[in-house]
């Protein structure tokens, strides 16, 4: 291989390795752990539970509209073996404890502070919420909040979920 | 000057502006959802702005004010 044959080369995997990022998570893949995260704040139990993870951040005004809803939603299905889990992507904690003090939300939140899972999981877009069965497989993305309709369709996947043998 | 050198410097600019290039990811656009960002943040900015187009661009109803653009409002 001729000098600028390797030349052209290096700088392509150069090039390729700065481009490259980690793969979405798809629908019927695993989810990732979150234990694994260093996430700030408590985790509540998810083992053998359907759980709704939300990316959101206090910066973004659907995630504003969200917390009232997806409230009333964790209200509506505690007890049954849901969990609503919201990951905030806030790299600071002051405007996090202010946000969750004004909107004082039904379900727990911890903050990914570093971002790392939230550039593990490539969130196409804020908020987005990703449905997982008591398998800690994936089974539905949401992206952004569309008021009514997301609720309802949320419930009616959440419910199917909640309906299908351990 | 060398072939082999013309190469290695048209990559390396190449290299280097290609480096410049970013992808802000969805969770990273704090900075740019701040108020700071909007450009319609100070109104008396925003009034003198739209004076100044409605008057001097020859908007005939730009912005939905009429007007004839003669510059003597």
């Amino acid at each position: 291989m001729s000098s600028p044959t390797k030349l052209i080369t290096g700088l392509a995997c150069v090039l390729a390795l700065a481009a490259s990022a980690p793969a979405e998570v798809k629908v019927g893949q695993p989810f990732p752990s979150l234990a694994g995260y260093a996430l700030e704040g408590p985790l509540p139990p998810l083992a053998g539970q359907v759980v709704l993870v939300d990316f959101w951040a206090t910066w973004c005004a659907p995630c504003k509209a969200s917390f009232p809803a997806y409230s009333e939603l964790a209200r509506e299905l505690a007890g049954r073996g849901f969990v609503l889990l919201a990951v905030s992507v806030d790299k600071t904690r002051g405007p996090y404890d202010e946000f969750l003090q004004r909107f004082a939300p039904a379900f727990p939140t911890v903050r990914d502070g570093a971002q790392k899972l939230v550039a593990e999981v490539q969130v196409p877009a804020m908020p987005t919420s990703y449905l997982i069965d008591r398998h800690g497989v994936l089974r539905a993305v949401h992206s952004g909040f569309h008021g009514a309709d997301t609720v309802r369709s949320l419930r009616e996947e959440i419910i199917r979920l909640l309906e299908e043998k351990p | 000057m060398k072939r082999r050198q013309l190469a290695f410097f048209v990559l390396a600019g190449l290299t280097a502006l290609l480096a410049g290039c970013s992808t802000v990811h969805p969770w990273e656009r704090a900075t740019l959802a701040d108020y700071a960002m909007r450009p319609d943040r100070d109104p008396v900015h925003n009034t003198m702005m739209e004076h100044i187009y409605f008057s001097r661009e020859a908007s005939s109803g730009g912005r939905g004010v009429g007007g004839s653009g003669c510059g003597c409002n």
